[in-house]
């Protein structure tokens, strides 16, 4: 998941649709991000690459829709929606997953271990 | 077994010494405490107490403190006629030179000889104005002109005497082996100067007889020019040119490896070596030799493998190192955990020393209050007791009054730290009495013995001069570059000089807004979505 400036970033990644539910008035989605470019990336536990200013996941909570929907900690999410999410501040990203009139945000996830599923394959 | 014998007889005669020493110390110290002035006093440094152990004296190096090998620095022993000459050799020549006194002399002779030929040089002007005064009568007197070039001529000699009794009129440092090559130059140079004038003179001005007086002055004036020029030649080769530092010169003493890092400039080997021996003198901590051997017990413990008994004195170490190194070579094969015992004797010898200081510290801090300033007396009348009046004592009674409890910790301190010959009797006394003139604490006092200080300090006055050797594979008088090495020795040790170029430096600039120290802290945000 490492980038070379310039060119374009390719990853092999997972389509995961979460359903935000409802919890009195807020709708949540059950993980918690980190990263952005405003932040420091060394301090990124998940990232093979510290200087990757990617957002990341950090955290699921048991039970949610995201655990629900398959999405796992340390996940890089490269799309939201649409969305470019490689080069987002982190406040940018947090706006482009809590918009209040979506009911269901489609992610774009990358993990180090599908890379090596598809490298696996490929031999 | 013949080191049981040696060992054995060593021991003997030390025991036997020690006892003697013993004797002479109370003698000694008791006739101090009688007598004004100490112990006896041969043409040697005395000490306090003994001097070392007779093993020691007959293979100890003779340091710098002895008298004997002070001559003049006459001798050219440069390049490869240095490995002729042994060190005995060496030792009996020095002596010869110091019984004869032409020697001198010579040290004077090139500094005479460039006097005369500058005052030759400033009195040609004024021989070439008076003379046709003196000796013709057709001469047309000149009007304004002269009048000038007199006045102009008066003070440019003015100058010239100044400077040259300012730069050139000093007493030389040393004598170098070869010939001081811009100073002969120089030399020469004023001197085929003056003649040529002085023959043009002779034929364009004594032979037809020149009637006009101008002419005349106007060539003593360029004559005076032209000295001038020459005296700043003179001031660039000689004082300036080895100003800026070019070269970085290492020296290292080679008996204890002592060593210090110079920066000079562009100078010929002889005038570095005159340099570093300046900064030698003041630099570098004084050579010790009994400093250097390793203590007996270490080294003769692998050797023997009896058992080591020290019978008493704990300075009994550093005897028969002779011998020791004779061992040596035999027991090699021996497993060898001497760097063990190395690490205690040291962390010993370091404790010891340390007491020792604390005991003498204590015990010059206690002689310190018992006097005190007579002036100081007089201020605090509440402080003396009227009924006994005390006698008034000059600088060196009141010296000798307080010597007494300190004598001890003092020669005991000496002793352990082998700086025992550097420091006679007289000389604290002295020193102690200097002290007490001028105020000092106990501290300011000790700072001589505590420390190892430079050469200089424990130098006598002696206008013979230091007798040192340039040992060194080029000539003299090239120029140092880098790679050069070349050494200075004395009798017992040297010290190697290696020279390597100071690093041409490219400085570059980088200009720092003050508007631009910004900062911002380090975020690492969770948000949970």
């Amino acid at each position: 998941m490492s980038f070379i400036p310039g060119q374009p970033v390719t990853a092999v990644v997972q389509r995961i649709e979460i359903c935000k539910l409802r919890q009195c008035d807020n709708l949540i989605l059950g993980f918690s991000i980190g990263g952005g470019i405003d932040q420091d990336p060394g301090q990124n536990p998940f990232s093979e690459d510290k200087t990757d200013k990617g957002i990341y996941v950090t955290r699921v909570s048991k039970g949610g829709p995201a655990e629900a929907a398959g999405l796992m900690i340390g996940d890089k999410i490269m799309q939201v929606n649409g969305w470019d999410m490689t080069m987002v501040t982190h406040d940018q990203a947090r706006k482009r997953l809590t918009k209040k009139n979506e009911d269901v945000v489609r992610l774009l996830v990358t993990r180090k271990s599908l890379e090596d599923a598809v490298r696996n394959a490929m031999v | 077994m013949d080191t049981e014998s040696q060992y054995s007889g060593y021991s003997y005669k030390s025991s036997h010494s020690r006892s003697s020493r013993k004797h002479r110390d109370r003698r000694e110290r008791h006739r101090s405490k009688s007598r004004d002035g100490g112990s006896s006093r041969g043409d040697k440094s005395v000490t306090i107490q003994a001097p070392g152990e007779p093993l020691l004296d007959n293979e100890s190096t003779r340091g710098d403190d002895r008298d004997d090998n002070w001559g003049e620095t006459t001798t050219v022993v440069t390049g490869t006629s240095e490995h002729s000459v042994s060190n005995e050799d060496l030792t009996r020549v020095s002596k010869e030179l110091d019984e004869s006194s032409p020697l001198e002399c010579r040290r004077f002779v090139g500094p005479v000889l460039s006097g005369c030929l500058g005052l030759f040089a400033l009195l040609t002007p004024l021989a070439f104005l008076l003379l046709p005064q003196a000796l013709w009568e057709t001469l047309h007197p000149c009007g304004t002109p002269c009048e000038g070039l007199y006045v102009s001529l008066a003070f440019k000699l003015l100058v010239l005497l100044i400077s040259s009794w300012a730069l050139f009129l000093r007493p030389p440092r040393a004598t170098l082996p070869r010939f001081f090559v811009f100073r002969s130059l120089l030399m020469v140079l004023v001197f085929l100067f003056v003649a040529s004038y002085w023959l043009f003179y002779s034929v364009r001005v004594w032979e037809p007889r020149e009637p006009e007086y101008r002419v005349i002055v106007e060539y003593a004036a360029s004559l005076v020019d032209a000295l001038l020029f020459i005296q700043y030649l003179a001031l660039v080769l000689l004082e300036v040119r080895h100003l800026q530092p070019a070269f970085c010169l290492k020296v290292v003493r080679t008996t204890d490896g002592a060593s210090r890092f110079y920066n000079v400039g562009h100078l010929s080997i002889q005038r570095a070596a005159v340099w570093i021996l300046e900064h030698y003198y003041s630099d570098f901590p004084v050579y010790n030799p009994a400093l250097l051997n390793l203590p007996k017990s270490i080294l003769s413990k692998k050797m023997s493998g009896f058992k080591v008994y020290s019978l008493g004195e704990e300075n009994s170490t550093n005897n028969s190192t002779g011998q020791s190194r004779a061992m040596i070579a035999a027991a090699a094969r021996r497993r060898d955990n001497s760097h063990n015992e190395y690490y205690y004797e040291e962390a010993e010898m370091e404790r010891r020393v340390r007491k020792r200081k604390a005991r003498l510290v204590v015990a010059v801090e206690e002689a310190f209050t018992h006097i005190k300033r007579l002036q100081d007396e007089e201020q605090n009348p509440s402080a003396s007791s009227p009924k006994n009046p005390r006698e008034v004592m000059d600088p060196r009674e009141a010296a000798q009054a307080i010597f007494a409890p300190m004598a001890r910790a003092m020669q005991k301190y000496l002793r352990t730290t082998r700086q025992q010959p550097y420091h006679s009797m007289e000389s604290i006394l002295t020193h102690l009495q200097f002290c007490i003139t001028h105020n000092m604490t106990p501290k300011a006092f000790l700072e001589r013995y505590l420390t190892p200080g430079p050469t200089l300090q424990y130098q006598r006055e002696n206008g013979r001069g230091r007798q040192w050797t340039l040992v060194s594979e080029e000539p003299v008088t090239s120029a140092l570059r880098q790679g050069c090495t070349f050494s200075l020795r004395r009798l017992d040790f040297a010290l190697v000089v290696t020279v390597t170029p100071l690093p041409f430096l490219s400085l570059g600039e980088e200009f720092v807004d003050p508007k631009s120290h910004k900062f911002v802290m380090r975020l690492q945000s969770e948000t949970s979505v």
